[in-house]
């Protein structure tokens, strides 16, 4: 009797926070097909009568106001976080995935300090470094180019990939290694057949999550970057125009700018498999 | 034996982690065909030295000669060593057949002929069923016979094996003890193989290595170890049940030196030089004969616990005095409390310093002449 009552509280609770978390998305999907005067409309109404001019309006830049024409530059914005994510995971990975195997595998002097230094580089809130950042970058000519942004969104990428992946090569015993070096092959070889295969899903998972956080990232554009320059995050504000803000264009934007990172992640759910290297060592 | 061609020469390696000396210039030999035992305690560094042997040890200092070559400054994938690891070390993310294949694609061989080679040592090791499984679904039995099969398959020179039985089940280890021997003769390798466990060194061991802290401390033939271990924690770990070590001061007598132990005047056929110095007697269990009445020569004791092994019980006395002292016995033991009189083999009785702990050579060289 009470286990039933428990069940039942239990799917309440659950119901609740999904509702929760998934009302604000699900009313943005909403909002996207729908016409500013819809959206403002007071009482609101759920009689929706689907538009696809929020979309249109995106993908053809062209943007119809009360106070005229404006040009919308999202498909630009989209490429720009298209590119920047994928230029700063790869180059983090690149840096990253030797890094990490390094302090998984050495002791070598100073190596938890450089770690940790690196980790510490996500406590520091962006906003501490970026005035000095910019002032270097004008000076650097780094200032609103694409090599500056990539190199920056290394404060967000770099120290994940790093300490994820690290501990996936911890994971695996270095037994492993041995015994293909033992067979013949040679160091690199050994890196590249045996550890990182087994590292496949932290590196995944670590790529997918700096990924989000390279898309995601606001404030370091916002500063670092001009018009031509800015990701779908910066590039959203524009939408706050002097004859309104453009709730449905918004709407729209976040949807599309949703979508990459949705397929991304569902594309590599199946590298995410953990339990690759169960009952291979014993002990 | 440094002049030996073939086989394995281990010339003073030496294995420190900073401050931390895990192996004080260990030397070994090992013939083609032979098999020495490395025999140790947990922490002793048996598997340290296997490592240094294989080239996985940066740390590693002192020579290793592989079949005349010295390959002390080679990396592992130029040694021609095969290696059992303890904890099996397949690849997870192969199939068992690629697993044994590896040290075949790392010579580069044609594809058929690794086919067959891996097929043939698969059939010799009962595993041809399982090839195309992974790791991951094999039993334990069946991935330790993978991982020999990929240390085997290659043929090496040398064949390495950090304790292979460790993880397996009472039954299977026993299969394996019955058959390693005759694989690794017909391997032909120069074979170490680690244990802790006494019985898979007298089993399978031409020779046997004792490494303790680090040190290497005896090596001999199994029997010889067995019966006159070169020091009291060698006597302590080679044995099940341990060897009995009774305080005791030598006297000189008319042929050897007389000692008072459990009760009794034993005389023992040994050097007197050795007479008067504090001393440890060593006796065996089976060297202590146990009667349920008084005997002459035979000195009394209260039974106090008895644990039946399958065709023998060990059984622990307590003579007047409180020595405690194991004994071994075939058949059903007396009940425990009950009075027993027992009377050691003084032939077959060692003596070790008492502060050195070591095996008193004058003393061991009757013990060899005795055996």
């Amino acid at each position: 009797m009470s286990d039933q009552v428990f069940r039942v509280l239990r799917g309440v609770a659950l119901l609740l926070v999904v509702v929760f978390f998934l009302f604000p998305i699900a009313w943005i999907l909403l909002m996207s097909f729908e016409t500013n005067e819809q959206i403002l409309q007071i009482p609101p109404t759920l009689a929706v009568h689907p538009t696809l001019a929020n979309y249109v309006a995106l993908l053809s830049g062209k943007l119809q106001t009360a106070s005229g024409t404006l040009d919308v530059t999202f498909l630009g914005n989209l490429w720009n976080s298209v590119l920047l994510s994928v230029c700063s995971v790869a180059l983090a990975l690149l840096l990253g995935v030797p890094a990490a195997y390094a302090f998984a595998r050495f002791r070598f002097r100073g190596g938890e300090n450089i770690a940790f230094t690196l980790l510490s580089f996500r406590f520091a809130p962006p906003l501490l470094v970026l005035l000095p950042l910019l002032l270097y970058f004008q000076d650097l000519g780094l200032a609103n180019t694409y090599v500056g942004l990539i190199w920056v969104y290394q404060l967000i990428c770099l120290p994940l990939i790093l300490w994820i992946v690290r501990g996936y090569f911890e994971d695996a015993s270095p037994d492993i290694e041995y015994a293909y070096r033992v067979d013949g092959h040679s160091w690199w070889s050994g890196f590249t057949k045996i550890a990182l295969p087994l590292a496949a899903p932290g590196i995944a998972s670590a790529g997918l999550l700096s990924f989000i956080f390279a898309w995601n990232n606001f404030v370091f554009a916002l500063v670092l970057a001009s018009a031509d320059k800015q990701p779908v995050t910066v590039g959203a504000l524009a939408f706050v125009t002097a004859s309104g803000i453009q709730y449905g264009i918004i709407a729209a934007a976040i949807v599309l700018s949703i979508l990459p990172t949705l397929a991304l992640a569902l594309y590599a759910q199946r590298w995410l498999v953990e339990g690759l290297s169960l009952g291979a060592v014993k002990g | 034996m440094s002049g030996m061609v073939d086989g394995l020469a281990v010339r003073d390696v030496r294995v420190a982690f900073g401050k931390t000396v895990a192996l004080h210039g260990a030397s070994l030999d090992v013939a083609p065909g032979e098999t020495l035992v490395l025999f140790g305690p947990s922490g002793a560094g048996k598997t340290v030295l296997l490592r240094a042997i294989a080239g996985l040890d940066p740390n590693a200092t002192g020579q290793v000669v592989v079949a005349g070559r010295d390959v002390s400054s080679a990396g592992p994938e130029h040694r021609n060593i095969g290696v059992a690891f303890q904890n099996f070390a397949l690849y997870p993310h192969m199939p068992a057949y690629e697993n044994i294949a590896s040290p075949l694609h790392a010579r580069r061989l044609p594809a058929a002929e690794i086919k067959a080679r891996v097929e043939r040592i698969a059939a010799l090791l009962k595993i041809s069923h399982v090839l195309g499984q992974q790791p991951r679904a094999l039993s334990n039995g069946q991935k330790q016979r993978t991982a020999l099969a990929r240390a085997l398959v290659g043929e090496p020179k040398i064949l390495l094996m950090d304790d292979p039985l460790r993880n397996v089940d009472a039954k299977l280890r026993y299969e394996m003890r019955m058959e390693l021997p005759r694989l690794l003769r017909r391997s032909g390798a120069a074979s170490i193989y680690v244990t802790q466990d006494y019985r898979e060194a007298m089993s399978l061991g031409d020779r046997v290595a004792v490494l303790i802290e680090g040190h290497v401390v005896q090596t001999d033939h199994p029997e010889q170890v067995y019966d006159a271990p070169a020091s009291i924690a060698v006597a302590r770990l080679f044995g099940d049940p341990p060897l009995n070590l009774v305080p005791c001061r030598p006297q000189a007598g008319n042929d050897g030196v007389r000692v008072r132990a459990l009760g009794l005047d034993l005389g023992l056929p040994v050097d007197p030089a050795v007479a008067g110095r504090e001393s440890l007697l060593g006796l065996r269990p089976e060297d202590i004969a146990l009667f349920r009445e008084a005997q002459p020569g035979a000195a009394p004791a209260t039974l106090e616990v008895a644990t039946p092994l399958h065709e023998k019980t060990v059984v622990l006395l307590r003579t007047p005095d409180g020595q405690e002292v194991l004994a071994s016995m075939n058949g059903a033991a007396p009940a425990p409390g009950a009075a027993v009189w027992i009377q050691p083999n003084a032939g077959r009785a060692l003596l070790y310093d008492a502060g050195t702990g070591l095996l008193d050579r004058r003393a061991a060289r009757v013990v060899e002449a005795a055996a």
